[in-house]
């Protein structure tokens, strides 16, 4: 808790093998006292491997660690503490049935072993008064807002007495105006001196706003760093991307107002997964060749939404229909109706990790011949022919065909659920989060097939927590908050401004 | 293509060994590890691990009596074995084959003394039928409870195999006993004519031959039919399984009553092939061994059949180690207790080498990058 200025960190040929494979080659990256510097790379660049150096988590092959200019040795997180250096991760480290104040004192690295409650507080209390922001430290966690629980992690870093953070991905779980706001505070406070700052991010626009420098990585290398005032975001891209082709988007086909409503919700209820609350869409209809889009904050129902839609979740009330008639997600009605599934995380939730890519990839018609017959007996040959001509159609590398499919990479791994999801005829898609932590070139291509799909006459229910993505693909778009949908804009009238309050529930 | 597959420039043949020798390398290292540490257990005790395992081999293996007695211990152990195999495909892990063991026995001998009279196949059919429907009912259940009630199968089975050991007491003790059983309550014994005899030439009784044709069939089941490729999808994830609209809650159940059933089938063979009638002799610990059996084979029913004869061996030997070292025949549970624990801790060894993944032979920018 003692009075720390901001420190400066430079890492020097930061190099980190892991076998055969060099995730970081001698990176050096200035990160100057009170600077706020940002880390870009696509997923595996070695972002994560260079933070984790930096911090004391792995021990790097050769290459050295300057604090405010003096070499250090950092064997361990400990280490790293102790000159002040923290980390806030991209999701929550918070205890949600604890208080603020009872998170910030368990995290002390020595604890009483009985804690003076009053003195805690009191203590607290004159911590608050130099904060930039404030909070209120009695209520549990599990109560705050996301924007508060990442401010709430910004302090306990504060209050530990560290004075150089690294936020990971920090306003992946925000909404645009609370990330704009947490972002806002802690460039006030490296501005005023306090603090200086590495944010690893994905978002330009982010970087462009807040951050004084940028450096980039790719492949582990170090390919670019500069003034972000000198740089534009194409500029940056290509740091980021070297010259790989990038997938174009299909040109949107008109929208057809009048197509047939492939999918229809009528006030459907269905319970949350507190079991409290539950979820209630009273009327939502997806037309054949349109893309609706449902946006919202992580947490706010679309999971509960997608399970029920999926079949893992009963509902109380309501309907679905499918081309008219009701379906509830049996393999049956999703194979007469045309209807597929890309949940999110495809690995955890529309893979089997250990069985092969090919099996993987036979999912949906292990169970019938080329004519769509049921048959009892499996035929291994035909499950490897059909797969190996998808692994090929839709670019899965993949170092074989028998290789269990939790060995591909994030991209791959989705490139084959979409191979497995897109082949056949396809009425109605159901896709969520479909892009989450994949890399450039697999965005651009997954959006592709995403409005291939669409331009071929699918009706697309599209739910992200990206709402670039939305607005890029969606014909309307939706807001789910609390539960329910609470907007609706077609996107020529979409604004990020109007959407953001409604997702933040200011309506 | 070319790029793609063949283009480490190993024989696929080779990729295709070294991807299954990792479940056949690890439980044998496995195995060895638990066998070395039992010698420590010997010699702290004061007597000679060579000798021991020199009296064990000859109790188990040494000779064609011995041999015949390991086969005639293998017999259950295979069906045993299969109860928890086939729910484990699933994900589940069932530990109460021993109460479907004890049903189908009881079931099975009930059956058989009240169609005394009946043409000896139909009445051993009918046992058959009747044990399998015991055990399938009550292992069927715990996967019902499971599906349904999200009740966990493991504690669930374990304390119905505990209900059911207390229901067969009070059976073979009550309204199913035979007056002139005494000191040990039995049910009536069987007839000579409905009892199973032994395969021609051996002094091994039939149930081998069903047990081995049992973990044919469930291996075909899992390997080339579509419920078992739809359980091993809902077995590696449930949801994902949810997602592609397969009906896992009968396939959980379908699968945990098929396997109930053949552990009901092992009491049935203890009662018509051993014993002549039910008693508490049925709760002998078969299936127990049976769910190291199972582990030990990677839950792979072919695998099942030879450690049903080496777990066999084990057991038949512990007469023998007692004779010979002056030790305790439960020796022998020490033994099998210390190569579980050894097994359980091998399973964090799955991956790890590379020896076994051909995908990391070469191409290392095709093999997913850390960081």
């Amino acid at each position: 808790m003692s009075e720390r200025k901001a420190v400066g960190v430079e890492t020097i040929g930061m190099t980190m093998r892991f076998g055969g494979f060099t995730a970081l080659d001698a990176v050096s990256v200035k990160v100057p006292a009170g600077s706020f510097h940002a880390l870009l790379g696509e997923n595996g660049a070695g972002k994560s491997t260079l933070v984790k150096c930096m911090m004391g988590f792995y021990h790097p092959t050769s290459g050295d660690m300057l604090v405010d200019g003096r070499e250090v040795k950092i064997a361990s997180p400990k280490d790293a503490s102790a000159l002040g250096l923290g980390m806030v991760y991209q999701h929550f480290t918070l205890v949600p049935s604890l208080t603020g104040a009872e998170n910030l004192v368990i995290s002390r690295e020595k604890v009483p072993g009985i804690i003076d409650w009053r003195k805690e507080r009191g203590d607290l209390g004159v911590f608050m008064e130099r904060m930039p922001f404030k909070l209120p430290l009695d209520v549990k966690v599990a109560e705050l807002a996301a924007g508060e629980k990442q401010k709430l992690e910004i302090i306990k870093q504060l209050y530990l007495g560290r004075s150089f953070l690294v936020l990971d991905e920090p306003t992946s779980v925000l909404t645009p105006g609370e990330a704009q706001e947490v972002l806002g505070l802690v460039r006030d406070m490296t501005k005023a001196g306090d603090l200086t700052v590495l944010m690893i991010s994905h978002k330009f626009h982010e970087v462009t706003a807040f951050a004084d420098d940028v450096s980039v990585l790719r492949k582990g290398k170090l390919t670019g760093t500069g003034r972000v005032a000198d740089l534009d975001h194409k500029a940056m891209a290509a740091m980021m991307i070297g010259d790989q082709p990038i997938a174009a988007l299909d040109s949107r086909a008109a929208p057809k107002p009048d197509a047939e409503i492939v999918l229809k919700v009528k006030s459907l209820k269905a319970p949350d997964r507190t079991g409290l609350k539950s979820i209630r869409i009273e009327d939502l209809g997806v037309r054949s060749g349109e893309i609706v889009g449902i946006a919202g904050i992580s947490g706010n129902g679309q999971k509960e939404f997608l399970e029920v839609l999926a079949g893992q979740r009963p509902r109380d009330a309501g309907e679905v229909l499918v081309r008219g008639s009701a379906y509830a997600a049996t393999r049956a009605e999703a194979r007469a109706l045309h209807v597929r599934l890309i949940p999110e995380e495809p690995l955890k939730n529309a893979c089997a990790p250990k069985m092969t890519v090919a099996e993987n990839i036979s999912f949906r018609t292990f169970d019938i011949d080329g004519n769509g017959r049921p048959i009892s007996w499996i035929s291994a040959g035909a499950i490897r022919a059909f797969s190996a001509r998808l692994v090929e159609q839709f670019k899965v590398k993949t170092a074989s065909l028998s290789s269990p499919i939790a060995s591909l990479s994030g991209g791959n791994v989705q490139r084959a659920v979409l191979a497995r999801e897109l082949t056949g005829e396809v009425d109605l898609l159901i896709v969520s989060n479909p892009c989450f932590g994949l890399d450039f070139s697999a965005v651009a291509e997954i959006r592709a097939r995403i409005m291939k799909a669409r331009n071929a006459g699918a009706a697309v229910l599209l739910m992200s927590e990206d709402l670039d993505e939305l607005l890029e693909l969606s014909d309307r778009i939706f807001v789910m908050s609390d539960g329910a949908l609470v907007y609706e804009t077609p996107i020529a009238q979409a604004s990020v401004q109007t959407i953001g309050e409604h997702m933040a529930g200011h309506h | 293509m070319p790029a793609l597959f063949g283009a480490r420039g190993y024989p696929p043949a080779l990729e295709w060994i070294a991807r299954r020798a990792e479940a056949f390398v690890i439980p044998l290292v496995a195995l060895i590890v638990g066998m070395a540490l039992f010698s420590l257990f010997i010699l702290a005790v004061g007597k000679s691990p060579i000798l021991l395992y020199e009296t064990m081999w000859r109790g188990g293996f040494g000779s064609w009596f011995s041999v015949q007695n390991s086969l005639s211990r293998a017999a259950p152990l295979l069906l045993a074995a299969l109860c928890v195999a086939l729910p484990a495909r699933l994900g589940l892990v069932v530990i109460g084959g021993e109460g479907a063991i004890v049903l189908g026995g009881v079931g099975a001998a009930a059956i058989g003394v009240a169609l005394s009279g009946a043409p000896s196949f139909v009445v051993i059919l009918a046992m058959g039928v009747a044990g399998m429907a015991a055990g399938g009912i009550w292992i069927g259940a715990v996967g019902a409870l499971r599906h349904y009630r999200a009740v966990n199968e493991t504690i669930s089975s374990l304390l119905m195999a505990y209900i059911a050991i207390a229901l067969m007491n009070q059976l073979v003790e009550g309204p199913l006993r035979d007056p002139a059983s005494l000191n040990k309550p039995s049910t009536q014994p069987l007839a000579d004519i409905y009892r199973i005899g032994n395969i021609p030439g051996m002094d091994v009784h039939w149930g081998l031959v069903v047990g081995v044709v049992a973990c044919i069939l469930s291996w075909v089941l899992i390997e080339k039919t579509r419920w078992g490729f739809a359980a091993r999808i809902a077995g590696g994830n449930v949801r994902a399984a949810q997602v592609q609209g397969l009906a896992v809650g009968p396939l959980i159940v379908g699968f945990t009553a098929l396997a109930g059933g053949f552990a009901g089938l092992a009491g049935m063979l203890e009662v018509a092939a051993v014993q002549g009638s039910a008693n508490a002799s049925l709760a002998a610990g078969y299936g127990y061994t049976g769910i190291l059996v199972a582990f030990l084979a990677r839950h792979n029913p072919l695998a099942i059949i030879p450690v049903a004869i080496l777990l066999g061996g084990i057991d038949a030997s512990g007469g023998l180690i007692q004779r010979r070292l002056d030790l305790p025949d439960a020796t022998v549970l020490v033994l099998q207790g210390m190569i579980f624990i050894v097994i359980l801790f091998s399973e964090t060894f799955y991956g790890r080498f590379k020896a076994f993944n051909p995908d990391l032979w070469k191409r290392p920018d095709l093999a997913r990058g850390a960081a």
